[in-house]
């Protein structure tokens, strides 16, 4: 029996050799992924940056707080696709994201199971609904109650704050903002609602036990828990909404103007490009470029602002766990 | 009382310990009212349709620590959540017959839970202090959903709960740091402080050191001792040395393979239970034959 066992010393160091080439390969295989995704967005930028270096030159630093775009003058300041796409994208971001935590406290917290269910199972479908059909209820059914109904009440309740003293139309601000929130609710409300629920039973039964109400349970335990996993929602929705242009273009009145109240028309850089590419050559078309330069530059802005918030948010929550 | 009576030596059970209902009378700790009993009367739980347990009745001694031990399934945790009424937290849970508690019952009309849990705290299987908070607003939370604001009363109440839970020389200098910054059996400790901060008459505890090692048991359990003297103590174990060793009264649970539903079994002084039992089943279980 012992002299058997002793017999088989090198049993122990194959093991270990397994593991190691096993630890390699996975090592390198993960490792190459992380340099292909670096790949694609240097290569993205350097390809971007390259096409659209003409008008880069040509423009300056000042186009980005320029707002004369005229290609037949040679003016291609984009301050107005930016502000219409910042302003578009994060009205859209907290709009859902209230939206999207209140209906999922609703289903997790409240509906009993026989409603959640359909109801979640429904928001999960419209996020499967592709842009040109929110784009065309966005005007044929959203922009005409803006118009005949929603604007006209706003205008003469609120019209003495300027940015309520308009004249609603179709389209304008408000239809684009309102149509990028209702096309990333359902990706907001999906992940809050399976975040929210993944709160510990028990930690909702500790607070019930010790007399709280269902809203101070909810806020003092659920909230705090989905925190971070809310705001990952957030930025997957807001991702989508700065990108988003079909819908948008369908419904924003695409006019190169400040928009100075919620219904004017405006423009997004997803838009000005979605409508100008095709028919642009030479100095216009560098600059179309610059745009979905600046436009990523500005996603890529956003992901690394929201990451550090997400960070912070939950930074709290892991030091908490090792001091 | 039986605490006289030596225990037989076949058993093997260590004897219980001197049974402390008497001092719930002579010595009125901080607490001049009348001690709070607890009387379950034709008690049922059911989950949607599934009876889980079946029509309990017992009276529960103020001051004292009672055991429910059973096997696993037979609805200790299900009963003992029916006292505060958490049962009804599980989704489709309902609960038929009354629980009187201090005269009134818990089950009746105009009664609200949020209440009934204030005055009925409870201890969970698996510590779960909340870990966005301070152990010091652990401790805390029920003294705020009471509507105590005042800093310098909840930090009073805070230190007092600590100490009468046996952890504020471990953490008086850490109570800045988060309730889960400290080791699984403070953490249970801390969970029983934040049940007795509010003052409540009753505690309830649903096997409150399975999670826990055995020396961290042992302090709970001392804890559980000492509680009795100012709390009505039920507790949910399925380790029988442990019913033995903490409790005065002992109530055995079993499922019935009829209905499949917990039935109360036996109930009594415990070590009536563990050296006399009236009923075979009793017996078998507690001389380790099932279960
Ligand atoms: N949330 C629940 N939903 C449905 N059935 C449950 C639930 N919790 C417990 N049960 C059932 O009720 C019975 C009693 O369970 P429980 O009270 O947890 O037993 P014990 O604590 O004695 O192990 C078991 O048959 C169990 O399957
Ligand atoms: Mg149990």
């Amino acid at each position: 029996m012992t002299t058997r066992d002793l017999s088989r010393p090198r049993r122990p160091s194959s093991l270990q050799n397994r593991l190691q080439l096993g630890d390699w390969t996975f090592r390198t295989l993960t490792g190459l992924a992380g340099l292909v995704a670096m790949a694609v967005i240097v290569g993205a930028f350097y390809e971007l940056g390259s096409q659209a270096w003409p008008a880069i030159k040509h423009g300056g630093i000042s186009v980005l707080w320029d707002t004369s775009w005229n290609p037949g003058r040679q003016e291609f300041g984009v301050g107005v696709f930016v502000i219409g796409t910042l302003i578009t994208s994060m009205f859209a971001l907290v709009a859902a994201t209230i939206i999207a935590v209140l209906v999922s406290l609703f289903l997790v917290e409240v509906a009993p199971g026989y409603i959640s269910r359909p109801v979640s199972y429904l928001i999960e479908l419209l996020a499967a609904i592709p842009s040109v059909v929110y784009g065309l209820w966005g005007i044929f059914v959203m922009g005409v109650f803006v118009r005949d109904h929603f604007g006209p009440v706003v205008v003469s309740t609120f019209g003495w704050i300027p940015i309520f003293d308009g004249t609603p139309l179709i389209t304008g601000l408000f239809s684009a903002c309102v149509i990028l929130t209702v096309m990333i609710l359902p990706t907001v409300m999906a992940v809050s609602r399976d975040v929210i629920a993944a709160v510990p039973r028990s930690q909702r039964e500790g607070l019930m036990a010790l007399g709280a109400t269902r809203w101070e349970m909810i806020r003092l335990t659920v909230l705090p828990y989905a925190r971070s996993g809310v705001m990952g929602a957030a930025i997957l929705g807001l991702a989508r909404a700065v990108g988003e242009t079909l819908a948008v273009t369908l419904v924003i009145g695409n006019s190169v103007r400040i928009p100075d109240n919620i219904f004017s028309p405006a423009y997004t850089m997803a838009s000005v490009i979605a409508n100008q590419f095709p028919e642009a050559t030479g100095l216009h078309q560098s600059a179309l470029i610059e745009v979905a330069l600046i436009l990523l530059a500005i996603t890529f802005i956003i992901n690394i602002v929201a990451r550090l918030l997400v960070w912070k948010v939950t930074g709290g929550h892991r030091a908490v766990v090792q001091e | 009382m039986t605490e006289t009576q030596t225990t037989p030596s076949t058993m093997q059970v260590p004897p219980p310990p001197v049974v402390r209902a008497a001092l719930g009378a002579t010595v009125p700790v901080a607490k001049e009212a009348p001690p709070i009993t607890i009387e379950l009367r034709d008690v049922s739980a059911f989950y949607g349709k599934k009876l889980a347990v079946s029509g309990v009745s017992m009276s529960i001694r103020a001051h004292s620590v009672t055991a429910l031990i059973g096997p696993s399934g037979c609805g200790k945790s299900t009963l003992i959540r029916t006292i505060n009424r958490m049962h009804e937290f599980a989704p489709g849970a309902r609960v038929e017959g009354s629980i009187i508690v201090d005269g009134v019952n818990i089950y009746g009309p105009g009664i609200d839970p949020a209440r009934v849990r204030q005055r009925i705290g409870m201890v969970f299987q698996k510590p779960n202090p909340f870990p966005t908070m301070s152990i010091a607003d652990n401790v805390a939370a029920g003294l705020r959903f009471m509507g105590i604001r005042s800093k310098s009363e909840l930090r009073d109440r805070v230190e007092s709960a600590l100490k009468r839970a046996a952890l504020w020389d471990e953490v008086k200098n850490d109570l800045k740091k988060p309730g889960i910054a400290i080791s699984g059996g403070q953490q249970q400790r801390l969970c029983i402080a934040r049940a007795i901060a509010v003052e409540p008459d009753i505690v309830l505890m649903d096997e409150p050191c399975s999670a826990l090692d055995p020396i961290a048991t042992l302090k709970i359990e001392d804890l559980m001792r000492e509680l009795a003297r100012d709390y009505t103590i039920v507790t949910v174990t399925h380790n029988m040395q442990q019913a033995a060793r903490v409790s005065d009264q002992t109530a055995f649970m079993l499922m019935d393979p009829g209905d499949l539903a917990g039935h109360l079994v036996e109930y009594g002084p415990t070590s009536d239970i563990f050296t006399n039992p009236k009923d075979s089943r009793t017996e078998d279980y507690i001389s380790g034959r099932f279960g």
